[in-house]
């Protein structure tokens, strides 16, 4: 199997690293895979060379050596999978290099949330060229819902799914409800410790997990865009609140909801002994089904290598089911 | 239609009282679904409040009130209300008018039954718990809507509980 690394940041290296270390038990699992070609904004690298190389190369010099650019390697390059790992922009320019090696026929693994810009547009083209989109990794990070819903859920009716799709607000959210701090005075702590970013708006406004809602409502059969998510985030959730909420019984979590009548993200209460209280940078997400009653799944939202399992995680089921 | 009522009546003490009451309820048509006797909760007056719920016709209903009321002394009338919620309202709740914001809520169907105001210092954000029971889960879900409406409106963050249902 051909592979093109597209997007080779954290995520793109973490995968690679992975590939590299767990060489033998893939190729077990998989058969043999080669990576023929690796580009980002920074550089490429394509033909015969050894993936460690290419790693090393990247770390020591902060690029890669070619010039010759990512879209020129997506379109020319002959590779059966592309591992799209480029970050997330809200706009079409996000999904081009997915676009372009669809149209090939070749199947697409990402974790670029920018699919919620044309989700619908980019499974028909998938389909349309016999390959296939694959996104794990794009939701929850490494929690496995997208396959829960898809494959092991697949014959029953998904009645709703209510989650907690961005660490760095659960994670302001927990030390608000134990410490009672203000929310200023934590976000700048996390910004410090790495957890939050230095321009946090897109996490705390609730935008991120919006757009990850909109992935998760396509993937139950609700054709929502983003413009049909109603957003509250959480920068206006107080110390007090917690107090209050907690004498009755409840914390306060950020929850993304998607159902046939309900499309938000917003703060909400959630009872003290739900699994949906879940604590610090982790994800989470309650399943309502017909016939199975509520499932309940949970792992780290994000992370290099736990990013990187979700994406071969996906290069096993893509090779299994093919 | 037939709707859900329920009373508080407050009966003496003595023999054959529950029987008197209930009797006219049934004559008038009225089918007793529910009868709530607090005996250790006796009034200053040494009388026995009972609740009882019963389905009707509004103007049976009414009827049934009106001839209880000749002989006892009932406390409380009125249509079931059987959806409720509780939420958090965070922001200058009573800066943006308080009143206006309930009086808004309510409708025949649904109204604010307790509000409870926490406020830190001055100028800074409350947290308010506000409690709506409405006639139906359809009344609620209105209101609630109504309330959302409101409450952009005026920057103010309703945190809502998340039920069985989505």
């Amino acid at each position: 199997m051909k592979i093109a690394i597209i997007g080779f940041g954290t995520v793109g290296q973490g995968v690679a690293e992975l590939l590299v270390a767990k060489r033998a038990e893939i190729e077990r699992k998989i058969g043999d895979f080669r990576v023929v070609a690796i580009a980002d904004l920074t550089g490429s690298i394509w033909g015969d060379f050894k993936l460690e190389d290419a790693i090393e190369y990247r770390r020591k010099k902060g690029r890669l050596p070619s010039d010759r650019s990512a879209k020129e390697i997506a379109e020319e390059e002959d590779y059966d999978v592309m591992i799209e790992v480029t970050t997330t922009r809200l706009d079409e320019s996000g999904i081009e290099y997915m676009k372009t090696a669809l149209k090939k026929g070749a199947s697409v693994i990402t974790s670029n949330k920018s699919i919620a810009v044309d989700f619908q547009g980019l499974m028909r083209l998938a389909e349309n060229n016999n390959a296939k989109l694959m996104y794990e990794a794009t939701v929850g990070g490494v929690m496995p819902i997208i396959r829960l819903l898809n494959s092991y859920l697949a014959l029953c009716e998904i009645i709703g799914v209510r989650g907690i799709l961005n660490g760095t607000c659960n994670y302001i959210l927990t030390r608000m409800e134990e410490e009672k701090l203000p929310y200023s005075q934590i976000l700048s702590e996390a910004k410090e410790m790495g957890i939050a970013e230095a321009n946090p708006s897109a996490d705390v406004e609730g935008i991120d997990a919006g757009i990850k809602l909109v992935i998760l409502a396509n993937t139950i059969g609700i054709p929502a865009k983003f413009e049909d998510i109603e957003i509250v985030g959480i920068t206006k959730i107080t110390p007090q609140a917690f107090t209050v909420a907690m004498q009755k019984g409840y914390t306060i979590r950020l929850i993304a909801e998607a159902s046939k009548k309900s499309l938000r993200v917003s703060p909400r209460l959630v009872p003290l002994n739900s699994p949906l209280a879940i604590k610090g940078t982790m994800n989470a997400a309650m399943i309502k089904t017909d016939t199975a009653g509520d499932i309940f799944v949970a792992g780290r939202g994000a992370g290099k290598f736990e990013t990187a399992t979700a994406i071969l995680s996906d290069l096993y089921e893509l090779v299994r089911t093919n | 239609m037939s709707e859900l009522f329920t009373l508080i009546v407050e009966l003496e003490d003595k023999p054959g009282q529950l029987l008197s009451v209930l009797e006219p309820i049934a004559r008038n048509g009225g089918n007793i679904v529910g009868i709530f006797h607090q005996r250790g909760k006796k009034t200053p007056l040494n009388r026995i409040p009972v609740e009882i719920s019963f389905t009707a016709d509004a103007k049976k209903a009414e009827k049934i009130l009106n001839e209880l009321q000749k002989n006892f002394l009932i406390r409380q009338f009125g249509e079931l209300r059987t959806a409720v919620i509780s939420l958090l309202l965070i922001g200058h709740v009573i800066h943006t008018d308080l009143s206006d914001t309930i009086k808004r809520v309510d409708s025949s169907d649904a109204e604010c039954v307790e509000l409870n105001v926490t406020m830190p210092e001055r100028d800074e954000p409350s947290t308010a718990v506000i409690t709506i029971t409405a006639k139906s889960k359809e009344a609620l879900e209105m209101a609630l809507a109504r309330l959302r409406e409101i409450c952009r409106e005026k920057g103010i963050v309703v945190v809502e509980p998340i039920n069985d249902e989505i």
